[in-house]
């Protein structure tokens, strides 16, 4: 395939899987918007004015990136392991794996869809937040920056997840029993300064813990930890797991017999 | 010329260490309309899945169109539309997406691509179904269906495994037609099938596969000059109760009204019937007791099955 024909079918993965999460938007879109806004009043409006202050912001200002991240974080985790295993499922992977479509397209397809995904959620919470805080924007370049990279992070591992998964058990456990308590514990809703110095290090080994800090950065100007250190480790985490999933199409892992 | 295919020592081992292959070897020539039959499990749609990737070989070469698949596989890949035995598509995407979406990971531009899936959708009867999801069709409308997208990219080489499963005399007979001008438009086509009158009507070459060894390898025509017996039924207005012993022509007796005789190839019938009616048997019909292919089949497979188990003890 050229280089014309590569882009045409990268871009028919992409509208595809867009079309995919735009089609069942009820479960896609609507859900994810409505348990933040829950968040937002319940941790914003009723119990924020108790806890006060953190990190200099009020409860709302400092819990928004965080909880903007968190919606990122599983809508593009969620996006590609629902739609590559359903298409391992219905067996229609195989229009792909007949077609002389390059791995690393059929990767990319993917995984810029589930990104698109978690980037539209982030989007919709974004604008729901402006109902109940002012946003400010301090580093628009981190900002834009780390929270494509985590898309692209979760995308990525997301995918890996569906690989593996035989059904629709395996698609479920990941999210439930690492993602969500990586999530919770990562900075989202405490600055771990409020932690005993054993926890803060061992909050330290949480990769959610950087991305969320370096988003909060971004938008507050404040952070936990060192910002440039966790774009390298969010770039090589991302160079990684896409190596590995470049690995596991090419050897056709659970996907050719 | 150029084979459009070419299977050497093709060996396929699963991770459960059954040998689906044992060393294929097979030449498909450009234009031929082919047939891979053998009964199930006897490895055609392994061998249909690694020519069209979706299974790993253990061994050996394949080159469509002399395109070695292990030095450029997406080019042979271009070459290949497939058909396959089950239903693989998404079944809550509609027609035309289906349809146009494959046009798009051969690289179509979205022009040709839409043009392309209008033409195959109208021509297989699936244009007005064209915005319906797929799952709402019948049974022989999704087989219609991955025939349209199997040829949106224009392939070179048609491979169809079990195309007409399931699918109605009627509409069987409809779907031959159309491949028939796909083939004549010069589509090489590859076709397994249990239907036997189907390879007969529509093939010029024929390979049988049984355990993974290609037993036959030869044209249609060659294949049924060696039947050399045909078995009648015969349909009778006066009762029976026992069958006419007619010497030449042995046969059985079904039930009272009907019995069945086995003539020899090229036998005259005229002393069958004299003899019947020196009886006052009067017969009131005739006909061909099974597909004669199918005898033949049956009777290439029985041996070798038998040499297998033979040499198993």
């Amino acid at each position: 395939m050229n280089a014309g024909q590569q882009w045409v079918a990268f871009t028919t993965i992409l509208v595809k899987e867009v079309r995919r999460f735009m089609r069942i938007w009820q479960q896609t879109l609507l859900p994810p918007a409505i348990t933040i806004a829950l968040y937002f009043v319940i941790f914003g409006k009723l119990i924020g004015p108790r806890i006060g202050e953190m990190s200099g912001f009020t409860y709302i200002e400092f819990v928004v990136p965080g909880l903007i991240m968190m919606s990122v974080i599983t809508n593009a985790y969620g996006n590609v392991v629902s739609s590559f295993f359903g298409t391992k499922f219905q067996r229609s992977i195989e229009e792909l794996l007949v077609s002389p479509v390059p791995n690393y397209i059929i990767l990319l397809g993917y995984v810029i869809g589930g990104v698109a995904r978690g980037l539209a959620v982030g989007v919709i919470v974004t604008l729901l937040s402006l109902f109940f805080t002012d946003l400010q924007v301090s580093h628009l370049g981190v900002t834009v920056a780390i929270v494509f990279l985590t898309a692209v992070l979760f995308a990525l591992a997301g995918f890996i997840n569906a690989v593996f998964a035989n059904s629709f058990d395996d698609i479920s456990i990941i999210p439930t029993f690492v993602l969500t308590p990586l999530t919770y514990l990562g900075g989202v809703f405490y600055s771990i300064s409020m932690l005993p110095p054993f926890w803060q290090a061992v909050s330290l080994a949480n990769p959610v813990l950087y991305m969320v800090n370096t988003f909060r950065y971004g938008l507050l100007g404040v952070s936990d930890i060192n910002v440039a250190w966790a774009f390298v480790m969010v770039t090589g985490f991302c160079a990684l797991l896409f190596f590995f999933s470049l690995f596991l199409l090419e050897r056709g892992k659970r996907l050719r017999s | 010329m150029t084979a459009a295919l070419s299977i050497r020592n093709l060996h396929k081992q699963y991770d459960n260490g059954f040998e689906a292959l044992k060393g294929i070897d097979l030449d498909v020539q450009p234009g031929d309309f082919f047939a891979l039959l053998g009964p199930n499990g006897a490895g055609k749609s392994t061998t249909i899945g690694i020519i069209c990737s979706l299974v790993r070989k253990t061994a050996g070469q394949i080159a469509i169109f002399g395109t070695d698949i292990d030095r450029n596989f997406s080019l042979a890949k271009q070459y290949i539309g497939v058909v396959p035995q089950e239903f693989n598509f998404n079944q809550f995407e509609k027609v035309i997406d289906i349809v146009k979406t494959q046009a798009g990971y051969f690289g179509l531009p979205p022009k040709l691509a839409a043009e392309r899936t209008e033409k195959y959708l109208r021509q297989l009867g699936l244009w007005e179904k064209r915005h319906q999801r797929s799952r709402m069709l019948s049974g022989g409308m999704k087989r219609r269906l991955m025939i349209a997208r199997a040829l949106v990219h224009e392939p070179r080489l048609l491979v169809l495994d079990e195309p007409t499963a399931g699918v109605d005399i009627e509409l069987r007979r409809s779907m031959w037609q159309f491949l028939k001008a796909i083939n004549a438009s010069g589509t090489t086509i590859i076709l397994t099938t249990h239907y036997l009158e189907e390879a007969e009507s529509l093939c010029r070459n024929v390979a049988i596969i049984d355990q993974g060894k290609i037993i036959h390898n030869t044209s249609i025509k060659q294949l049924l000059r060696q039947l050399n017996k045909e078995v009648f039924v015969l349909d009778t207005r006066e009762a029976l109760t026992e069958m006419p012993t007619i010497e030449g022509y042995p046969g059985q007796l079904i039930d009272e009204h009907s019995f069945e005789v086995e003539v020899v190839k090229g036998k005259s019938l005229n002393k069958l019937f004299a003899n019947l009616s020196e009886r006052d048997i009067h017969v009131t019909s005739m006909r061909n007791k099974a597909n004669r292919l199918e005898e033949l089949f049956v009777s290439l497979v029985e041996p070798h099955r038998n040499e297998t188990a033979e040499a198993q003890l």
